[in-house]
C-alpha cells in the first residue's frame, strides 16, 4: 500500500484555510513552477502519466499539449460539475482541501498560457461552492491570484461559477456551453476545446481530481509519480464507493489493487448475508460487471478488457436482494429526465427505453422487447453527439445481456400475475411501432 | 378568446426537451430587450446581476447566476424578476427563459420557501430513498412552505439515504427522523445537525485521525 496523496491531510482541522494550508507545504509549488518554463510543467506532468479523473481517463500532459501557443486568451475550466451518479469524491476534495485545487488550477493556468480560469461547480454543492469561494478569495488576498503573481508574468483571475442542476453540464462541451450563459446542449466535436472551447478560445478542461493532483506530480516529480500505480495507470485514485456496502465513502487507493479487496476489504461489502450481485465499476454509465469479475484489477485498462470502464472511479454495489429490473429501470429514468433533447436517438431512444421497462414490469411484454431494447440501445452508441446517450445505453445493455435469465423471469412472473387478475390468457400485444395507437 | 398557454401541454405525452412542454402564447408580440426607462428594477438586484456580469468576458455568461439572484429575491423565477434581469443584462425575457427551463435546480413556477431534494438515484434508492421521499411527502401534506422532490444524484451516495435541506446535505436519514427533520425546518433549526455532511470525517482507514 503506498502513502496517501491528495487525502494526506485531509480531516486536518482548518485545512480549509491559507494558514493550515500553507503550514503543510501548501503553495509552495507555484513558486517552483512559476521557476520553470510552462513547457517544463507541461512535460512533467505528460511523464507523470497522470490520466484525467473525470472519466474519459485522457492523459491530461497530452491535453494541456495540445493547447496552441500564442498570445490569445486562453482559458482554463475546473470540471467540478460532479453529476455522475455515484460519485462524490471531488465534493470531500472541495469541501476539506479546497486550496489544493486552486495551487493545482495556478499550476496548470501557468503551464498553459491561460490568464483565466473558471471552476464550474454543480448548483447542489452549495457548501463546498462557498467554501471554494472564501478560498480564492483567501488566495487573492494573499496574492497568489491576480496581477502578476509572486513577481512572474503570470496573471490569473478565478471564479466560481456555480451551475443549476443539470447532469449534461459536466459533458465538457456541455459545460462551456452553459458557462457561456445558455441551455447546456453539448457541440459538435471537432473542434475540441482545446482549440475552440469557451467564447471560441483554446481551452483546457480538467476535473477536480485531476487538477488537484498536478501540485503532488510537482512536489514528487513526474517520474517518481508515475513509478505509483500500473505503468498505464499512474498514481493514485480517489474512488467512491457506494450503494450495498457497508462502509460507503471516498477510499485513495493506488491502480490496480483487485476489486475485491476495495468493495469487500475497504468498504466491507455487502451487508451480512448478502452476496454482491452486479456492481457498476465507474459510475452509472459504465456497462456492469458481475460477481465473477470481482478478482479483476480496479485499473483503466483491465475494468476496459472486461468491457466495461473504470470512468469516474465510482463504484455501485448491488446485492443479490435487488432486481435487475429495478435497477435497470432507475438506470434509464435517471438518463431520461438527463437528456438535453438535442440529438434524437437519445431524446427519444432513453424514453423508449424507460416505457419497454415499463412493459416489462407491469407484464405488458414478451421477450422480443429485450431484443428491441437492445437494438434501441446499438442505434443509440456512436450516434449522438455526446455519449450521454451511450451511458444510458451501455449499462442497460449490459444487463439484459448478463441477466437476461431474470429479465425474462420477470416477465413471465409478471404476466402470470396479471393473467390471475384478469383471468383469462390474452395474447400478448405484438410490438409494432404504432399498433397500439391504431 | 385569448387561451392561457400556460394551461395547455404542447405535446399530449410530455415534451423530451427540457421546458418544451409550455406552448407558446401566440397572441402576444415577442419581447424585446426590455426598456430601462420602463423596467424598474430593484437596486440590490442590478447591483448583484452587475457584479456578476463583470466576471465574465462575456455578460451573458452570468445568466444563471443573476437568475438565481432573481429566485432567492422573489421565491421562483417570476417573468416580472425575468424581466428586470434581462434588462440589467440586456438581452430578451426569451433568452433567460429558454436558461430556466433547462436547469432543474431554477423554478419556473412558484414553490415552497423550503426547498428539500431528496435523492432517489441508484445508490441511494439500494438504501431506500422512494421509502424516503415518501415519508417526507406525507409528513409535509399539504403545507404550502415546503417544496419536496425527488432529485437525480446529489453526489453524496455515502450518506444514503440522503437529503439535501435547505442546500445542507443531511444522511443518512432513517424513517423514524423525518419528523423531527421536518420540524426542526418549520422551526427554522439546524436540520439533524448530527448527521450534517459537513462533520462527516473521512472513512478511508489511512487517513490520519486529528487527536
Amino acid at each position: 500500500m503506498t502513502d496517501l496523496i491528495l487525502f494526506a491531510d485531509i480531516d486536518e482541522p482548518g485545512l480549509a484555510t491559507i494558514d493550515v494550508y500553507r503550514r503543510r507545504g501548501g503553495y509552495e509549488m507555484v513558486r517552483r513552477a512559476l521557476d520553470m518554463t510552462p513547457d517544463e510543467v507541461v512535460h512533467e506532468i505528460d511523464v507523470s502519466g497522470l490520466r484525467g479523473r473525470g472519466g474519459a481517463g485522457f492523459a491530461m500532459g497530452k491535453k494541456a499539449s495540445f493547447i496552441p501557443h500564442g498570445t490569445m486568451d486562453k482559458y482554463l475550466v475546473c470540471n467540478a460539475d460532479e453529476s455522475e451518479p455515484g460519485t462524490f469524491k471531488d465534493r470531500e476534495l472541495m469541501q476539506k482541501s479546497p486550496h489544493m485545487l486552486i495551487e493545482g488550477m495556478i499550476i496548470s493556468a501557468y503551464a498553459v498560457g491561460a490568464n483565466r480560469a473558471f471552476i464550474y461547480i454543480r448548483g447542489e454543492y452549495e457548501l463546498q461552492a462557498d467554501l471554494l469561494e472564501a478560498a480564492v478569495e483567501e488566495a487573492r488576498a494573499a496574492g497568489f491570484l491576480g496581477e502578476r503573481i509572486l513577481g512572474s508574468d503570470l496573471s490569473l483571475t478565478l471564479w466560481v461559477h456555480r451551475g443549476a442542476g443539470a447532469y449534461i453540464c459536466g459533458e465538457e462541451t456541455a459545460l462551456l456551453d452553459s458557462l457561456e450563459g445558455r441551455r447546456g446542449n453539448p457541440r459538435l466535436k471537432p473542434p475540441f476545446p482545446a482549440n475552440q472551447g469557451l467564447y471560441q478560445g483554446p481551452t483546457l478542461i480538467n476535473n477536480v481530481e485531476t487538477l488537484a493532483t498536478v501540485p503532488h506530480i510537482m512536489r514528487m516529480g513526474g517520474e517518481e509519480y508515475a513509478k505509483i500505480g500500473t505503468p498505464s495507470s499512474t498514481g493514485t485514485k480517489l474512488v467512491s464507493v457506494s450503494g450495498n456496502v457497508q462502509r460507503p465513502g471516498n477510499y485513495e487507493i493506488e491502480l490496480g489493487i483487485s476489486s475485491r479487496e476495495l468493495i469487500y476489504g475497504l468498504a466491507g461489502g455487502p451487508p451480512e448475508g448478502r452476496e454482491v450481485k452486479l456492481w457498476f465499476p465507474g459510475g452509472s454509465s459504465a456497462p456492469v460487471l458481475t460477481a465473477d469479475d470481482l478478482d479483476l484489477p480496479y485499473d483503466f485498462e483491465h475494468m476496459a478488457e472486461a468491457g466495461s470502464m473504470l470512468g469516474s472511479g465510482a463504484i455501485i454495489v448491488v446485492d443479490d436482494s435487488n432486481s435487475v429490473v429495478d435497477v435497470a429501470m432507475k438506470t434509464a429514468k435517471f438518463y431520461r429526465h438527463e437528456s438535453c433533447g438535442k440529438c434524437t436517438p437519445c431524446r427519444e431512444g432513453t424514453n423508449w427505453t424507460v416505457r419497454m421497462l415499463e412493459r416489462i414490469d407491469s407484464g405488458e411484454a414478451t421477450p422480443m422487447d429485450l431484443d428491441i431494447m437492445a437494438s434501441v440501445c446499438t442505434n443509440i452508441i456512436g450516434n449522438c453527439l455526446c455519449v450521454l446517450g451511450d451511458a444510458m445505453a451501455m449499462p442497460v445493455g449490459s444487463m439484459i445481456e448478463k441477466f437476461r435469465d431474470e429479465f425474462e423471469a420477470h416477465i413471465e412472473a409478471a404476466r402470470a400475475r396479471n393473467d390471475a387478475l384478469t383471468g383469462d390468457e390474452a395474447p400478448p400485444e405484438p410490438l409494432i411501432q404504432g399498433a397500439a395507437a391504431a | 378568446m385569448a387561451i392561457d398557454p400556460s394551461g395547455v401541454p404542447r405535446f399530449g405525452h410530455g415534451s423530451r426537451v427540457p421546458g418544451w412542454d409550455d406552448a407558446a402564447d401566440l397572441a402576444k408580440d415577442p419581447a424585446g430587450v426590455p426598456d430601462p426607462a420602463t423596467t424598474p428594477v430593484p437596486e440590490d438586484l442590478r447591483a448583484r446581476i452587475e457584479e456578476y456580469m463583470a466576471r465574465y468576458p462575456d455578460r451573458r455568461s452570468a445568466s444563471i447566476p443573476a437568475l438565481f439572484a432573481v429566485q432567492d429575491r422573489y421565491g421562483w423565477c417570476t417573468p416580472q424578476g425575468i424581466e428586470q434581469a434581462a434588462c440589467v443584462m440586456r438581452l430578451t425575457p426569451g433568452y433567460l427563459i429558454a436558461v430556466a427551463t433547462f436547469y432543474d435546480m431554477l423554478e419556473t413556477r412558484p414553490v415552497g420557501r423550503n426547498q428539500v431534494y431528496v435523492c432517489t438515484n441508484i445508490s441511494c434508492s439500494l438504501c431506500g430513498a422512494d421509502e424516503l421521499l415518501a415519508a417526507m411527502q406525507e409528513e409535509v401534506g399539504e403545507d404550502e412552505d415546503f417544496n419536496v422532490r425527488g432529485f437525480e444524484c446529489l453526489g453524496a451516495c455515502d450518506l444514503a439515504p440522503m437529503a439535501s435541506v435547505n442546500g445542507e446535505y443531511v444522511g443518512p436519514i432513517a424513517l423514524d427522523e423525518v419528523p423531527t427533520l421536518v420540524q426542526q425546518v418549520r422551526d427554522g433549526t439546524d436540520p439533524l445537525p448530527d448527521k450534517q455532511l459537513r462533520r462527516r470525517p473521512s472513512v478511508d482507514p489511512k487517513v490520519a485521525r486529528p487527536s
